[in-house]
């Protein structure tokens, strides 16, 4: 049978795409230029049994999803660059309590409110470091309304799987743009659900670091009682300050990403083989930047193209080798210098690392992209 | 057709240019299967001022979802006409309102007038399918997709009731296009 195809929206495609992972609960604020997610769900989550609540505000929204993934829900919030600064508290409390959860940021101009309607990227490095404390953090960044869709369900699965808040953000053009999505077929896409306890509520420990780096996760109402708090706290879940303890947790909590980088990275490449400039574009800015280097390639000009889909963790190894082969690397982003740091960070002066920015509500165009291309060769 | 066809759809906000850009990408690309990509103005300007409507159309995969040089363009009143109709491609094509555009934008490209609200207004009777008259005549006027398949999108998107109302809106437009074409 044909597979299902329709004209959708970014937003739209996000939506069907928490669907197909299996999102039971959304609890949200509207918000240019995200409330389309919010929208689809308040249509779509009660027909299949979920829960859809529009929260009264963005903290409520948070906490909301926070509470619901604990009694095993499939949660998510959907925002925009205002409401993700509201969340950040939460978004800490999920980290340090390991909480399943998925948190949509379309990004618009900021900071504070901004530019309501036009795109922007510049809440990547928010993504990393807006909650306070060390913390890993995973972020996505699709670029296309197909790969919103599947984005999302691999947002889920990272959830879940990691036992973690996980970001996906793109920005206003492709959240609201149309393309042709095919649906994919039940099983098509790989779904994850957290692991459910061995152990049963009398001996269970939420915490349990014996039971491997992301121990298993109860629901509450299904019998099994825990102690949940933003302290660090001790395998059962109640606070500790003992300093063997403490350090312990916050590695592990690190650590489960970072020794996991291989499973979580995600990068598309095109023609960098030879390239002897690399456009580094993430979101909307990478399809600017894929115009360009096929126009500078018909100019005779070896450019390419390097698009990270998974944002954080930063793809640092691979980032390295193309700055050790490049004459020079062009970050292209809709801010005024974010990623770049990282690219200098981990390129280390082994080859010229160049901005192009733009944030003025337009798109940062390939016009542009190219003619820093030619600047820089 | 070419690889990439770009057309920006300009009217005032409410007469439904946009619905006609995602009709025009739904024949594009779940109907004829070619890539297109659909993007529209938003804001405050969205309700009542100029707004508009991009449609990127090709055979290959499409990069860069907003228009770089216009194709086709249409603008359906004097203000979308002075803020959109730009960026048009040498040879390319402008298709205005003839009421409601006095003054049409210079440049290199052919114009075409056609009376595209009073045609919905006088010859199908309901002003409210002007969006589908002028999708009709792009379509009519560019060949950007089948005369079958734009048709088909627009049935698609409207209620049963409406069905024959639009169909004859789209007949119209594109036997208009078409004319101007030839």
């Amino acid at each position: 049978m044909a597979k299902k195809v329709a004209l959708l929206q970014g937003n739209e495609a996000c939506a069907q795409g928490a669907l197909y992972a299996g999102c039971n609960f959304f609890g949200g604020y509207p918000i240019t230029p995200s409330t389309e997610v919010a929208e689809v769900l308040s249509g779509e989550l009660p027909k299949i049994g979920g829960k859809f609540i529009q929260m009264e505000d963005e903290i409520g929204a948070m906490a909301s999803i926070i509470g619901a993934s604990l009694t095993g829900a499939k949660a998510l919030t959907a925002t925009s660059g205002p409401g993700v600064s509201l969340k950040q508290e939460l978004i800490g409390y999920a980290c340090i309590a390991e909480i399943p959860c998925v948190i949509i940021n379309v990004m618009r101009g900021g900071p504070s409110t901004g530019m309501p309607t036009g795109p922007g990227q510049s809440d990547v490095m928010q993504a990393k470091w807006g909650t306070h404390g060390d913390h890993a953090a995973i972020a996505l960044v699709p670029a296309s309304c197909q790969e919103i869709f599947s984005e999302t369900v691999r947002a889920f699965n990272l959830a879940e799987k990691y036992r973690m808040p996980v970001q996906v953000l793109y920005d206003e053009i492709v959240g609201h743009m149309r393309e042709r999505i095919v649906f994919p077929e039940p099983g098509e896409l790989e779904v994850i659900n957290r692991e459910a306890p061995t152990d049963g509520p009398e001996t269970y420990k939420p915490y349990d670091s014996t039971k491997g780096q992301v121990p298993p996760l109860a629901a509450f109402g299904s019998g099994y009682k825990f102690h949940v708090t933003g302290l660090n706290k001790a395998d059962d879940g109640f606070p500790t300050t003992k300093a063997s303890l403490v350090d312990a947790e916050e590695r592990r909590q690190i650590d489960k990403v970072t020794d996991n980088i291989a499973d979580i990275e995600s990068y598309e490449e095109y023609l960098t083989e030879d390239a002897d400039v690399i456009v580094w574009a993430y979101g909307s800015t990478s399809r600017s930047a894929r115009y360009a280097v096929n126009e500078l390639r018909k100019e005779g000009i070896k450019a390419g193209l390097f698009r990270p889909i998974t944002l954080w963790p930063f793809p640092e190894k691979r980032t390295a080798e193309l700055a050790a082969k490049a004459k020079a690397i062009v970050v292209a982003e809709m801010n005024l210098g974010q990623m770049i740091y990282e690219v200098e960070r981990v390129a280390k002066g082994a080859c010229v690392v160049v901005g192009e920015f733009r944030v003025d509500g337009d798109p940062l165009n390939p016009g542009q992209i190219m003619t820093k291309v030619k600047e820089v060769l | 057709m070419a690889e990439r066809y770009e057309l920006r759809f300009s009217g005032a906000g409410g007469q439904g240019l946009i619905t006609a850009g995602i009709i025009l990408a739904e024949a594009a690309s779940i109907i004829e299967g070619k890539s297109a990509v659909q993007s529209q103005s938003y804001g405050p300007e969205a309700r009542g001022g100029a707004s508009k409507s991009e449609v990127i159309i090709s055979d290959a995969p499409i990069d860069y979802p907003k228009a770089t040089i216009v194709d086709a363009c249409l603008a359906m009143t004097q203000e979308a006409a002075d803020k959109y109709a730009n960026g048009i491609k040498e040879g390319g094509i402008l298709l205005l309102d003839a009421d409601f555009v006095q003054r049409a934008p210079e440049g290199n490209f052919t114009v075409y007038r056609l009376p595209i609200t009073r045609m919905a207004k006088e010859d199908i009777g309901r002003e409210i399918v002007a969006n589908v008259v002028a999708l009709g005549a792009v379509i009519g006027l560019t060949g950007v997709v089948s005369k079958d398949a734009g048709e088909e999108a627009v049935l698609r998107k409207v209620p049963e009731a409406f069905k024959d109302l639009n169909k004859k809106a789209y007949n119209l437009g594109y036997t208009k296009g078409k004319e101007l074409a030839s």
